[in-house]
């Protein structure tokens, strides 16, 4: 079972009327991440290897090459802990 | 005019590399790059100077007193205000206005007063004023705003009245980078005998502001949008109403007399001189110090030229922009003879966060969200803005490179 916070520097709840969430990994985690999400989940696009918009399940959610995530439409923390550590698995 | 390429070899910062990349700092309405002019001066003080203000004698002591009040004489200086009796450290622009709320509106404002705000203002204009007459049950009264962000001045003529006791504005948005004629809504607020208070937190950093010339009866600002430390900042209040008004805390410093009755049961107490009593505690004096440096540093500059340089910066960006494609929309108005160095925009489709996390891997620091000012956004139909905003080490090369992302960004 994959420990999340072993994987999570922080997460951010964005400023403005979207409910998104950034999560920040850990630098030394970052290509591992980019890594394993790119296996999981599908890819609906693509830019220059910088981002990345992909799709798991029911969510979407856009990766950066920089280690940084964009999750949106999520209900809550438990249920972004539980997409992370299924995209991390 | 000053050179930003000189200028950038005193700010250690901007040398360093962001996801490979040279960062380029865009985010300068939250907050400036320290020179290291600044930095120094903070350790010069820890290193040789270190004590507590105003309560002993001793060397150390009378140093430390000496440079922290000549931090309120150049901050005055630096303002134009009467003499550092007017200008009181705070923490930064928010706890200037809750000063001005509490000590102030607390005790003078009663069920029939209004005060006079705009909808563009930082939530740190608007919020103290709510909680407060959530107390004293006066109302809030909001001046609109147009559709080009600009203040609508028909609006605050017809909003002020003989109720009005408080007219607060800020000199500069820091969502559009809009400047507000402040001298001409003194001149209103003050017809109808109120007070006018200014949030100068966008202003002080990047234009001449001459206190005497606005005439205005408070100014807010924070340091470390101006090359200072965080934790330190200014309110400054002309002197005949500081003098009337309560404290804002107690405790050390802000007193100059704490007196036992025994047959009363009770202290009374007499308050310190002015600026100390609304300093109380042992202050940041740290941050003082680094405050008068910065204050230094931009006198070396000339506000004159920081303005222009800003102008420049900002009559560039648009153009640049302009070339972009139809996707990219700049909010408010582009009138850079109206407006600071601050341009929030957005790419259609594109969330602010995604464009913001976008230029991040580039190494370009750009504001997502509502930046504190959400009426704002609700008055733009906005979900949220990306801001870019300049100061005296940005240069045109960066705007080339964050427009090339900016087109890259497009494809979104």
């Amino acid at each position: 079972m994959v420990r999340v916070e072993d994987y999570v520097a922080r997460t951010e709840g964005t400023c403005g009327k979207e409910k998104d969430v950034i999560v920040i990994f850990k630098y030394d985690k970052k290509d591992e991440v980019v890594k394993k999400m790119l296996e999981k989940a599908k890819i609906k696009k693509s830019i220059a290897g910088v981002i990345s918009e992909l799709t798991y399940k029911n969510f979407s959610f856009r990766l950066y090459g920089s280690g940084k995530a964009i999750f949106r439409d999520l209900k809550d923390k438990d249920e972004l802990n539980a997409l992370l550590s299924e995209l991390l698995s | 005019m000053l050179d930003p390429y000189e200028i950038r070899k005193d700010f250690p910062i901007l040398r360093r590399k962001v996801n490979n990349y040279p960062l380029i700092y865009f985010d300068n309405a939250a907050t400036s790059q320290k020179p290291r002019q600044v930095i120094k001066a903070v350790k010069d003080f820890y290193e040789k100077h270190n004590a507590n203000v105003h309560r002993a004698i001793h060397t150390l002591s009378q140093e430390a007193s000496e440079l922290y009040e000549t931090a309120h004489e150049e901050a005055a200086k630096f303002i134009n205000a009467e003499g550092m009796e007017e200008v009181v450290f705070v923490r930064g622009t928010t706890e200037a206005i809750n000063l001005v709320a509490y000590s102030w509106g607390l005790h003078n404002l009663k069920r029939d007063d209004e005060v006079v705000v705009s909808l563009m203002e930082h939530h740190s204009n608007i919020v103290p004023w709510e909680i407060i007459s959530r107390i004293n049950g006066f109302k809030v009264k909001y001046v609109e705003v147009n559709d080009d962000g600009t203040l609508n001045y028909k609006s605050l003529e017809k909003l002020i009245s003989k109720r009005t006791k408080m007219v607060c504005a800020s000199h500069v948005s820091n969502v559009t980078g809009i400047i507000n004629d402040v001298k001409r809504i003194a001149g209103i607020a003050h017809e109808y005998g109120a007070l006018m208070l200014v949030d100068g937190a966008q202003s002080v950093p990047h234009l001449p502001v001459n206190v005497k010339d606005l005439d205005a009866d408070f100014l807010a600002f924070s340091g470390h949008k101006m090359l200072a430390p965080t934790g330190i900042g200014v309110l400054y209040g002309k002197r005949e109403i500081l003098e009337k008004m309560e404290p804002f805390q107690g405790g050390g410093e802000m007193i100059r007399e704490v007196s036992y009755d025994p047959r009363l049961k009770r202290c009374s107490i007499a308050w310190n001189v002015l600026p100390w009593k609304f300093e109380a505690g042992t202050p940041n004096v740290c941050g003082g110090v680094g405050l008068m440096e910065a204050v230094r540093y931009l006198n070396r500059i000339g506000m004159n030229n920081v303005e222009e340089h800003e102008e420049m910066l900002t009559k560039y960006a648009l153009s640049r922009m302009r070339d972009c494609s139809p996707k990219i929309e700049v909010y408010g108005t582009r009138d850079t003879s109206i407006k600071c160095g601050i341009i929030p925009f957005g790419v259609d489709g594109t969330s602010s966060h995604d464009i913001a996390l976008f230029l991040d891997n580039y190494g370009i620091m750009v504001r997502s969200g509502f930046h504190c000012a959400q009426p704002l956004h609700e008055i733009f139909k906005l979900n949220s803005s990306a801001r870019a905003s300049f100061y005296i080490y940005n240069t045109r090369e960066e705007i080339d490179r964050f427009i090339e992302v900016l087109k890259e960004i497009e494809q979104l």
